[in-house]
């Protein structure tokens, strides 16, 4: 494995650790957010509501 | 001091201070049972390691646009917060086995104990053992003090703060020279996963365009919401009929 790779694997599990479906959730809603602003609509309450929304999926899943 | 400075101080401090613990925890066992000289040597080496990525990461982060800034720190922050607050919410509902300081400085004590030591002068162990563990512990520290501070334009003032928390640890663990078992890290970890949560989303939505109703102030609505969140969810665990105590059978 080259040091490229391995360095790769590091950050992705310093940054993604055990729950990469909560990381993409978390890019998915950055990106909704500015879709809606761009659009000129109110955007603050997509954030919030999808941090909530994230930690509930994640701790539903780790409960089962 | 703005409201913003102090929730930024805070949050430093108390994500710093849950690093340094863990730091202080490895340190101490291979002091002990093996050699201060050669685990104080190891902690000086990562130490100024440390100086180096920290000056050459710092001015880095702040020539970044400002809005780039926010949407990749808060999104960072967001998923490190989730992290954190999920395995907190987990531990206080009884899913997860509690973090047990002890437990660690044991189970360290015992592996220097085994390993065969290089000579009566400089101990490599010790040193490696520090080393790694201040190193690691402290680039999480240098992460939460760049990107807390470069957020804000304040690298400065979350350098204090993490400087206070390394030293109330280190202070603290001269007096007693034990594990810092007393200190509930639980309760510490979900504290510090609202902030980082609370921020993530700040910042995140900050950065993607959006504007909050009131401005800063809406941190003061943020950070309690999703405390409140977090404790709802500890109950809703603890209620949930799949909830079973750590070491019951399944």
């Amino acid at each position: 494995m080259s040091w490229i790779v391995r360095a790769a694997s590091a950050v992705w599990e310093f940054v993604v650790g055990d729950d990469p479906v909560t990381a993409f959730g978390v890019v998915v809603a950055l990106g909704a957010t500015a879709l809606i602003a761009g659009a000129g609509a109110p955007a603050w309450w997509v954030m919030p509501l999808a941090a909530l929304a994230l930690l509930g999926l994640s701790l539903r899943r780790a409960a089962r | 001091m703005s409201g913003q400075e102090i929730g930024l101080a805070l949050s430093v401090f108390f994500a710093c201070t849950v690093e340094a613990v863990e730091a202080l925890t490895i340190v101490l066992a291979v002091g002990v049972t093996r050699s201060w000289r050669s685990a104080l040597t190891g902690v000086a080496v990562a130490t100024l390691v440390l100086a180096v990525v920290v000056a050459a990461l710092g001015p880095a982060l702040t020539q970044l646009p400002i809005d780039v800034l926010r949407v990749v720190v808060g999104g960072l922050l967001l998923v490190f917060g989730l992290q954190w607050l999920r395995k907190a919410v987990l531990r206080y509902a009884g899913l997860k086995a509690l973090h047990d300081e002890d437990k660690t400085f044991a189970e360290e004590s015992d592996a220097a104990r085994a390993a065969a030591r290089d000579g009566a002068g400089f101990d490599g162990y010790s040193f490696t053992i520090a080393f790694k563990g201040v190193l690691l512990e402290g680039l999480e520290v240098a992460f939460i003090v760049l990107t807390f501070g470069a957020s804000q334009h304040n690298i400065g003032l979350a350098a204090v703060a993490a400087a206070v928390a390394i030293a109330v640890v280190v202070l603290a663990g001269v007096l007693v020279r034990a594990p810092l078992a007393r200190v509930p890290e639980n309760t510490m970890k979900f504290f510090v996963g609202v902030m980082l949560t609370s921020f993530g989303i700040f910042w995140g939505a900050e950065g993607a365009g959006a504007s909050w109703p009131g401005g800063d102030a809406a941190l003061l609505v943020i950070i309690p919401g999703v405390a409140l969140a977090g404790l709802a969810m500890v109950r809703w665990l603890r209620r949930a009929p799949a909830h079973r105590a750590v070491g019951e059978p399944a």
